[in-house]
C-alpha cells in the first residue's frame, strides 16, 4: 500500500511569499532611511517615483498577460524590485531616470520571462545597468551630502525642481563618489596617498556612510546590520554574503599588501560603493542565485571576483551590478552543475558501493 | 593581392570541404530509410488498424512521410506518442491524449454462446476458451483494438475502462487539480 | 567553553536537511492509553492490509469465529494473514473502502462481534528463548505482524532478512517525529518491559547482539521509561537520546544518525549490516511469541482540533474510523480533513468511513486553522525546499519539470530517491504542493513502465500469432500442394 499524501502543515506565516518581501524591506529600511535623510527632498521624491512606478508598471504587466492583478501587486516583490533600483540611483537624479529605470526593471526584467520566479537577471540591477549605459551622464552626477538644516540642504521647491524640473543640479553640488575618484586619480597618475587625501578619504565616515553617491552606496553599517538580521530571520543563508565579501576582501588584501599605493586595502572595498547593499540584498535575490549551498558559494565568489576585477582595472569605477549580472548568467549553469549530494550517491548520482563482505 | 590570397584560399577551403561531404555521401551511405524500421520497431505491432491505416507498417511509413500525428496509436497511448514524437523530432500535443483511460474487452457471460470468431481475429491471443464453451479475456494481453466487438454475433463483447483497484490507481496531478484560482 | 562546543559540533553526525514542524503532540503526550474502548458493531477486516500479496480467506459467510482465529492467510513470500480481533459472525465479504487516500473498495472481510470476546482455547504461548531464530520468524510472520510504523511491511520477511544477512545493529525507531502522534511515545512510557523483551525476542531471530533504540530528546518521560527497562539488559540493548527533527524516523535518517553508515542507493539497510523496527512493532512481536496473541489491536492516537477529546486508544484492528472519532468526541463541522499516520506523510482520506489497519499509527480529524488550504503561488527559487530535503534533492527544479511535462528529467535530478517525507511543502513559502508533484510523477512513470511492459508482450503476442498463422497458411498451401500433385500423378497414371 502506498502511504503517503502531506497534509501540509501550515508553517510559519512569516514564511509566505509576502512576508518575506516585507521583512527584507523592514531590513533595508535603517540604510533607506539615513540615506534619504542625507541627501534630503529630491532623494525621498525619486525614490517614491520609482517605487510607485515599478508598482505601476507591474500591474500594467499584470493586467496584459490576464493574471490576478491585486494579489500579485501585494506580493511586494515590486515593491522591493522598485526599492532596490531607487537605492543604487544618484539620489538627485530626474524623475524620468526612476521611471524608465523601474521600466526596464519590471517589463525587460521580469514580467517578460513569465513573471515572478521566471528571470534570469535580478531586474533592479539590470534596469541599472541599462540606465548607467543609456544615461551615463544622468546616472554619474553624485550630489553632495545635504542633510536637512545643513548648508547644501534645498527647500520644497528647489527640491521639486532638482527632481521634476528640467534644470541639471548645479556644478558645485556634486563631485564624484570615492571610487570614481581614486580611478580619476590614477588614471592622472596619482598615487594612492595622494588620492586618498586630495578626495577627503575617511574609514570611518566611508563606514558611515557621510560621502556622495547612491542610496545603496551609504551608511554600509546599516546595511550591514539589516544584512545580519534578515540571515538571524533565516531569511538569507550566509553562503553568497560571506563568500562575497571573503573573496572581494582577501584579494584586495593580497593586492594592498603587494603594491599598498596602487590599490586600496580591504577596508576601502568592503564599506564603499554598493559592495554589502549587493552581498547582502542583490546577489542573495532567490530567484537569481544558485540553489545548492555549494552553488551559492561559487555565486559569491565569482560576484566578489568580479566586482574586485572591474574596480580595479574596469573602465567603471563600480562594479556590483555588472558583478551580479554577470553571475546570474552562470547561474542556470551552476544549478545544473553544483547539486547537493543525493543520500545513498556519490557525487555523479551513482549509488554508493556496497561494503564489502556483505554480499546478501 | 591580400585579396586574391584570400580568395584563392576561401575557395580552396570550400572545394576540400565539398570534397569530403561528397566523398562521405558515398561511402557512408545507409541503404534504406531506417526510421521506418525504427517507428515500426516502436508500434505495437498488433496490426489492429485503429489508427485508421491497414497496419503498423503503413502507420509507420505515414508517420516518417508526416502524414500521420505521432498520437495516432490509441493502443501505445501516451507513451508511445511521446517516443515517435522523440524519434521524430516533431513537437507533441497530447491534448487528445490526455483523458484516455486505459480500455480492456470484456465478455459477457449470460449472452456469450462460444462461438470462436471473437478468438480467431484477436491480434494478441488475448480471447481465449472453446468451441461451445464461454470465453474469456485475458485482460493483460488485451489491447482494446475492438476487432473482436466486430465479430461477435451476439454482442456479448463489450470495451470497457480498466477497473481502478489499489494496483493500478495512480496519484493524481497537482496540476491539473483546481490549485490555480484565476 | 566555546572549544568543547566546537568539538562536539565536528563530531556529531551530520543530518541532513529536516525542518521543526510544530510539535502539537501536548493534547495526548499526558493521557494513557485508553484501553476501554467498546467493541464497534462490526468489523471491517480488509485483506490487504500490508505490502505485498492480499490475504486469502479461509472462512466462509456465516462462521463463528473464536478471538485470535486465523480469517485469512498469507499468500504468496510477502504478505501477512489476518486473524479476528474479537469472537462473533463471519458477517460478509465485500467490497468496502481501504484505508488509502482513493478509498477504493477492496475486499474486505466484515465481522459481527457476539460480545463475548472469547479467545481460542489454545494460545501457543512459550519461552521465546528456547525457540530456534526460524521458529521466531515463522512465528511472527504467522501472528499477521507488519511493519506499526506506517510501512506496513511484513516483519517476518524483514527478520529473515536480516538474519540471512547477518546484521551488526538492530535499530528500533522510537523516534515518532511526526506531529500529534504520541502513541509509541505512551507506549514506551507504559510497556517499556514489553517493548525491550520484543527487542530481546527479535534479538534472537536476527541471531544479532546489539540493539539501539533511538528516541527523540522531546520525549525525556518515553526515553527514563526505557532506560530503566533496559538497564538489566545493558550489554545487547542500548537506547540513545536523538535531536527532535522531522524526519528523523526516516529510518536512512536514524541508521545515518546512530550508526554513521549510509544506504547505497537502490540498496536496503540490512545492505550496511542495520535492520530498524518500530517500538510498535516490537511489542507485538513480544505479544505475539510470549502469548501466542496475533496482531489484532493496536493503539493509535485520535487528535486535531477537531476531536473533542483527543486520546490514544487500544482498539481492535477493523474499526471503522468514525467510530473511533465518535468515541473520541468528534465535531464534525469543524473538520476539513481527514488522514491517517501523521500530519505529514499519512494519508488523506477522503471520508472516515474506512477500517483502522494494521499500519494506521494515528487519526486526525484537523480543523481549517490546521492545515494550510490557500492557493500555490509562483515558485520564487528561494531554495528552502533544496535546504529541507533530508535526501539531498532539488526539489524547485523537479517541480518545474514535472510541470512541463519532462518526468524523465525530473528523474535525473533524483526524482526516484525521493522519500514523499514532504519537508519540501512544508517549508514552501508560495505553499506549491511539491510532495504532490513527486508521488504524482512517480506514479505516473510507474504506470508508463507498466504499459510499455505490456505494449511490449502484447507485440510479441501479435508477432507470435501472425507467424503462426503464415506458418499454417504454409503448411496448408503445401499440403494442397502435395494432393494436386498426387492427384495429378494418379490421372497421369489412370490415364497411361
Amino acid at each position: 500500500m502506498s502511504r503517503t499524501v502531506p497534509a501540509l502543515l501550515r508553517a510559519q506565516p512569516d514564511s509566505q511569499v509576502q512576508a518575506i518581501m516585507g521583512q527584507v524591506m523592514l531590513a533595508l529600511i535603517p540604510a533607506t532611511a539615513f540615506g534619504l535623510f542625507l541627501f534630503g527632498l529630491p532623494a525621498v521624491f525619486l525614490f517614491a517615483v520609482t517605487v510607485l512606478a515599478a508598482l505601476g508598471f507591474e500591474a500594467m504587466c499584470l493586467s496584459l498577460a490576464g493574471k490576478p492583478v491585486k494579489s500579485t501587486l501585494l506580493d511586494g516583490s515590486a515593491v522591493l524590485t522598485g526599492w532596490l533600483l531607487a537605492m543604487t540611483l544618484p539620489p538627485w537624479a530626474p524623475w524620468w531616470i526612476g521611471v524608465v529605470g523601474s521600466g526596464l526593471a519590471i517589463v525587460i526584467g521580469k514580467q517578460v520571462f513569465g513573471g515572478l520566479g521566471q528571470n534570469i537577471f535580478n531586474p533592479a540591477m539590470l534596469a541599472r545597468v541599462a540606465l548607467l549605459v543609456s544615461f551615463p551622464l544622468e546616472m554619474t552626477t553624485w550630489a553632495n551630502v545635504a542633510p536637512p538644516l545643513s548648508d547644501g540642504a534645498r527647500g520644497l521647491f528647489d527640491s521639486l525642481a532638482i527632481t521634476f524640473g528640467a534644470s541639471p543640479v548645479p556644478d558645485g553640488m556634486t563631485g564624484a563618489t570615492m571610487i570614481g575618484h581614486i580611478k580619476t586619480e590614477f588614471s592622472q597618475g596619482h598615487g594612492l596617498e595622494h588620492a586618498y587625501s586630495a578626495g577627503d578619504y575617511d574609514v570611518v565616515k566611508s563606514f558611515l556612510g557621510w560621502s556622495r553617491g547612491s542610496l545603496g552606496e551609504k551608511s554600509s553599517v546599516l546595511l550591514l546590520l539589516g544584512g545580519l538580521w534578515m540571515l538571524r530571520r533565516k531569511l538569507i543563508t550566509w553562503h553568497i554574503p560571506v563568500s562575497m565579501l571573503l573573496t572581494v576582501s582577501v584579494l584586495a588584501g593580497i593586492f594592498a599588501f603587494v603594491d599598498g599605493d596602487r590599490y586600496p586595502g580591504p577596508l576601502f572595498h568592503l564599506f564603499s560603493g554598493a559592495l554589502m547593499l549587493g552581498a547582502f540584498f542583490i546577489a542573495t535575490d532567490y530567484v537569481t542565485s544558485p540553489s545548492s549551498q555549494v552553488g551559492q558559494l561559487i555565486f559569491g565568489a565569482g560576484c566578489g571576483l568580479i566586482v574586485f576585477v572591474i574596480r580595479t582595472w574596469g573602465g567603471y569605477p563600480e562594479g556590483v551590478g555588472f558583478a551580479v549580472l554577470l553571475m546570474n548568467a552562470m547561474t542556470p549553469t551552476i544549478d545544473h552543475y553544483v547539486r547537493p549530494r543525493i543520500y545513498g550517491r556519490d557525487r555523479k548520482g551513482r549509488p554508493l558501493d556496497l561494503p564489502a563482505g556483505n554480499d546478501g | 593581392m591580400y585579396i586574391l590570397f584570400a580568395i584563392i584560399s576561401l575557395t580552396g577551403m570550400g572545394l576540400c570541404l565539398g570534397f569530403l561531404l561528397g566523398a562521405a555521401a558515398r561511402y557512408l551511405k545507409v541503404e534504406a530509410n531506417p526510421l521506418i524500421e525504427e517507428i515500426e520497431a516502436l508500434m505495437p505491432g498488433s496490426q489492429c488498424g485503429q489508427c485508421g491505416y491497414p497496419g503498423c507498417r503503413p502507420a509507420a511509413e505515414a508517420l516518417v512521410a508526416g502524414e500521420a500525428p505521432a498520437t495516432l496509436c490509441p493502443p501505445g497511448g501516451r507513451a508511445l506518442a511521446e517516443q515517435l514524437a522523440n524519434k521524430l523530432s516533431i513537437d507533441l500535443d497530447l491534448s487528445d491524449v490526455e483523458d484516455q483511460v486505459p480500455m480492456v474487452a470484456r465478455v459477457d457471460e449470460s449472452n456469450c454462446i462460444g462461438c470462436t470468431r471473437c478468438y480467431k481475429v484477436c491480434p494478441t491471443d488475448a480471447l481465449v476458451g472453446a468451441p461451445k464453451q464461454i470465453h474469456a479475456v485475458v485482460a493483460d494481453a488485451c489491447i482494446a483494438c475492438a476487432k473482436c466487438v466486430d465479430v461477435c454475433p451476439t454482442e456479448c463483447l463489450r470495451i470497457q475502462p480498466v477497473k481502478v483497484t489499489l494496483r493500478n490507481w495512480r496519484w493524481p496531478n497537482p496540476e491539473a487539480a483546481p490549485a490555480k484560482a484565476a | 567553553m566555546w572549544p568543547f562546543a566546537f568539538t562536539t559540533f565536528w563530531s556529531r553526525p551530520k543530518i541532513r536537511g529536516g525542518v521543526h514542524p510544530e510539535p502539537r503532540k501536548e493534547a495526548t503526550a499526558g493521557l494513557s492509553i485508553d484501553s476501554d474502548f467498546p467493541l464497534p458493531e462490526k468489523l471491517y477486516l480488509s485483506l490487504q492490509q500490508h505490502v505485498g500479496q492480499p490475504a486469502e480467506p479461509v472462512v466462509r459467510v456465516g462462521d463463528r469465529v473464536r478471538k485470535g482465529q486465523l480469517l485469512a492467510a498469507s499468500q504468496g513470500n510477502i504478505s501477512a494473514p489476518v486473524h479476528a480481533p474479537t469472537s462473533g459472525v463471519v458477517f460478509d465479504l465485500m467490497d468496502y473502502p481501504a484505508a488509502h487516500p482513493s478509498a477504493l473498495p477492496t475486499p474486505t472481510l466484515v465481522l459481527e462481534p457476539d460480545g463475548e470476546d472469547q479467545w481460542l482455547d489454545v494460545l501457543d504461548a512459550t519461552d521465546p528463548f528456547s525457540l530456534s531464530p526460524e521458529e521466531i520468524s515463522k512465528r511472527v510472520g504467522a501472528a499477521g505482524i507488519v511493519g506499526m510504523g506506517g510501512a506496513a511491511f511484513p516483519s517476518a520477511v524483514k527478520l529473515n532478512l536480516g538474519r540471512r544477512n547477518r546484521i551488526e545493529t538492530l535499530l528500533i525507531n522510537g523516534g515518532e517525529c511526526e506531529p500529534y502522534l504520541t502513541c509509541d511515545d505512551r507506549l514506551m512510557r507504559e510497556r517499556a518491559a514489553d517493548i525491550v523483551d520484543g527487542i530481546r525476542i527479535m534479538l534472537r531471530a536476527l541471531e544479532c547482539s546489539r540493539a539501539i533504540v533511538g528516541i527523540e530528546d522531546n520525549k525525556p518521560e518515553a526515553y527514563a521509561a526505557m532506560c530503566e527497562a533496559a538497564a538489566p539488559f545493558a550489554a545487547a540493548v542500548e537506547v540513545a537520546l536523538v535531536p527532535s527533527l522531522y524526519p528523523m524516523g526516516w529510518d536512512k535518517q536514524l541508521i545515518g544518525y546512530l550508526t554513521g553508515k549510509e544506504v547505497p542507493a537502490d540498496g536496503r539497510s540490512a545492505d550496511v549490516g542495520v535492520l530498524m523496527h518500530n517500538v510498535a512493532t516490537a511489542y507485538a512481536i513480544q505479544q505475539a511469541i510470549r502469548f501466542g496473541k496475533p496482531l489484532i489491536s493496536r493503539v493509535v492516537t485520535v487528535s486535531g482540533k477537531a476531536v473533542g477529546t483527543p486520546r490514544n486508544v487500544e482498539a481492535p484492528i477493523g474499526t471503522p474510523l468514525a467510530d473511533l472519532l465518535a468515541y473520541c468526541d468528534l465535531e464534525p463541522e469543524t473538520a476539513t480533513r481527514y488522514i491517517m499516520g501523521g500530519p505529514m506523510m499519512g494519508d488523506v482520506l477522503p471520508h472516515p468511513n474506512v477500517p483502522l489497519v494494521k499500519g494506521a499509527c494515528g487519526i486526525l480529524a484537523l480543523t481549517d486553522a490546521e492545515v494550510a488550504a490557500s492557493d500555490a503561488k509562483a515558485c520564487i527559487r528561494c531554495s528552502r525546499c533544496v535546504a529541507a530535503c533530508p535526501a539531498g534533492l532539488m526539489p524547485l527544479e523537479m517541480m518545474t519539470r514535472i510541470r512541463a511535462g519532462q518526468l524523465e528529467s525530473a528523474v535525473g535530478y533524483g526524482l526516484k530517491d525521493c522519500i514523499s517525507c514532504g519537508s519540501c511543502s512544508y517549508v514552501c513559502p508560495s505553499e506549491i504542493p511539491l510532495v504532490q508533484y513527486f508521488k504524482y510523477a512517480s506514479s505516473e512513470l510507474i504506470g508508463r513502465q507498466q504499459a510499455q511492459l505490456k505494449a511490449e508482450q502484447t507485440k510479441r503476442l501479435a508477432e507470435e500469432k501472425q507467424a503462426r498463422i503464415a506458418r499454417y497458411k504454409a503448411e496448408q498451401a503445401a499440403l494442397a500442394a502435395a494432393r494436386r500433385a498426387k492427384s495429378q500423378q494418379r490421372k497421369a497414371e489412370e490415364a497411361a
